[in-house]
């Protein structure tokens, strides 16, 4: 596998944001408003809307569920970098979400850590030149039993070593 | 013990309502909406002596009560699913091998209180689980087990599941409220507590996910069986998660009361290649390390206060001589400065700090008078946070460096690890 580089602040990989985009996130969130009394309460799956349809939580996006929830964006933006799966800047194609919490640590996720940075030139908060991977270390994943682990996109994968990194790795293209 | 929570869990198990009923599932919720009570629900909760297994272990059925004496409506019934404790993983099992028992369990629940709205408040980390629930709820909808009529009962519920973002406080009750409000998840100030005043300010049951498989449980057998299970004090089964240096870390249902010692060498084959225990951490990271001599100290929300530390969730980690206990104690800092909400001071600033003098410590470039200031900003923190995530920070830190403090020291003394010394 070829080493692959850390993103450069030129390029841009910001998804464009289109007019169909919008339509769908607007129903999305019409839809969320009806399971909770208040439209604030659809908030916080409408962030997770929007980073599905944006790949992450545009400018635009906040600017949309404002619109529809009456929440300013102000407020909007302050939830969305409260919590830590929110991704307020674009991302690459694939997330690694690699936990490196006290179970993880004790059983080797640290060297997985410096491997992603030696072998892809992935470093935490990162993303790969090629734009294909992001890497993101969470405060555990409640996998702890089978250590160390990482949430690829939205599969876990446990009892990672360095050969099992590489191997799932090149499976997601 | 026969297995109550983890009963019939696995590949062929209880994933598909078909499967679920077909072992008996939902006949206890069918008792409850057919031939019970609320009262008589309530009752019976409180009869068995169930204690929440979310790691505060206050009375089920008396919080139900007091919910239930509240006049104010829509009541709200809340699952914590959030689990972000490091080292817990309890609830992840019956979250994605046996969802119909969380949701039969959240029916009764919702009955004996009155409930029309339920909300499942899923942890973010687990996204299959998301897939699973949400499958699981459609199937009992397409039943008649949740919606506008169950059971043609005159009984309405219905449950979303809602997918948490990444914060470990929103585990704590009242956070958990704000954030299913929309908003950063922050403590609020109690009283008014959310039994009375919580979700929207109406009154607002939130009880962990395995508080609530319990529940048909004792529906369908009685309080007076369930009771007769682990202790006295702390009756029923309880799950441990077990993590770190054991030949076989998992996830275990045991009595209450069975001890350290029985979870370590008994069911998890004790330790990996024959090594000295050196440590626990009996409840998840926020509960205080034990030394090896409390091997013996029973499992519940009784006994290990005495030995200075809790039950918390149930998330026993193991510790043997080739973990460095500074090392541990750095990473989990890092944990708590990184989930403090910010609310307060004290945790806010107090978490960093406790971080940054014990990153200095691992890394070796540590000054003599750090340990002193280390104690120092501890003690200070706790018992003046808003709620318990700052306490939490400071009492394992102020635990772990007097069981361990010759290992401290000899970081500060030597600017290297002990462990890796040896």
């Amino acid at each position: 596998m070829t080493r692959h580089h850390a993103l450069k602040d030129n390029e841009d990989t910001t998804p464009q944001v289109t007019e169909e985009k919008l339509r769908l996130l607007r129903n999305k969130i019409h839809y969320l408003m009806g399971l909770y009394p208040s439209y604030q309460g659809a908030l916080l799956p409408s962030l997770y809307a929007a980073q599905e349809i944006f790949g992450y939580i545009s400018p635009e996006a906040i600017g949309e569920v404002s619109n529809i929830t009456g929440v300013s964006a102000a407020q909007i933006k302050g939830v969305a970098c409260f919590y830590a799966m929110y991704k307020t800047k674009p991302m690459g194609r694939h997330i690694i979400q690699l936990c490196t919490n006290v179970a993880c640590m004790i059983e080797g996720a640290e060297d997985l850590v410096a491997y992603l940075g030696e072998k892809y030139g992935l470093t935490p908060g990162g993303t790969t030149q090629d734009g294909r991977f992001s890497l993101v270390i969470m405060e555990c994943i409640g996998a702890c039993g089978t250590a160390p682990s990482m949430i690829l996109d939205s599969d876990s994968y446990d009892n990672l070593t360095k050969d099992r990194l590489d191997t799932l790795l090149e499976s997601y293209k | 013990m026969e297995n109550i929570i983890l009963k019939k869990t696995g590949s062929s198990g209880t994933i598909a309502i078909e499967s679920y009923i077909a072992q008996g599932g939902y006949k206890g919720m069918e008792r409850a909406v057919g031939d019970m009570t609320p009262r008589d629900i309530i009752d019976e909760i409180k009869s068995s002596g169930l204690r929440g297994r979310g790691g505060a272990g206050f009375p089920t059925g008396m919080k139900w009560q007091f919910a239930s004496l509240d006049p104010k409506f829509p009541r709200y019934l809340v699952c914590n699913a959030d689990e972000g404790e490091p080292g817990t993983f309890k609830d992840r099992p019956i979250l994605e091998h046996n969802p119909h028992l969380l949701i039969e369990g959240m029916i009764i629940s919702a009955y004996a209180l009155q409930s029309s709205i339920g909300y499942i408040y899923l942890r973010g980390e687990y996204p299959h689980a998301k897939r699973v629930l949400e499958t699981a709820i459609e199937e009992a909808l397409a039943r008649g087990y949740l919606g506008n009529d169950i059971l043609s009962k005159h009984f309405r519920f219905n449950l979303t599941v809602h997918f948490g973002a990444g914060a470990y406080i929103c585990g704590e009750e009242t956070a958990l409220i704000e954030s299913l409000e929309g908003r950063r998840g922050q403590p609020r100030l109690k009283p008014p507590f959310p039994v009375n005043s919580g979700l929207w300010g109406k009154p607002t049951i939130v009880n962990n996910v395995e508080t609530l498989a319990n529940i048909p449980w004792i529906v369908s057998n009685g309080a007076k069986a369930y009771a007769s299970i682990g202790v006295k004090e702390c009756p029923g089964p309880k799950l441990f998660s077990v993590s770190g240096k054991v030949n076989k870390p998992g996830v275990y249902e045991l009595p209450m009361g069975i001890t350290l010692r029985e979870i370590i060498y008994d069911h998890c084959g004790g330790i990996k290649g024959g090594r000295p225990l050196k440590g626990v951490i009996p409840g998840g990271i926020s509960t205080p390390i034990l030394s090896p001599e409390s091997l013996d100290c029973p499992m519940d929300f009784v006994h290990l206060p005495k030995h200075g530390s809790m039950l918390g969730s149930g998330a026993v980690m193991v510790f043997d001589d080739t973990v460095c206990i500074v090392k541990v104690y750095e990473r989990a800092m890092r944990f708590f400065e990184h989930e403090s909400c910010g609310k307060c001071t004290p945790c806010r600033e107090g978490t960093a700090w406790m971080r940054a003098i014990l990153s200095r410590i691992e890394q070796g470039k540590c000054s003599e008078n750090d340990l002193e200031t280390l104690q120092d900003v501890a003690e200070n923190i706790a018992g003046k946070t808003f709620c318990p995530l700052g306490d939490g920070a400071a009492n394992v830190l102020l635990a772990a460096m007097k069981i361990y403090r010759d290992e401290f020291e000899y970081h500060i003394k030597n600017k290297r690890c002990k462990v890796n010394a040896a």
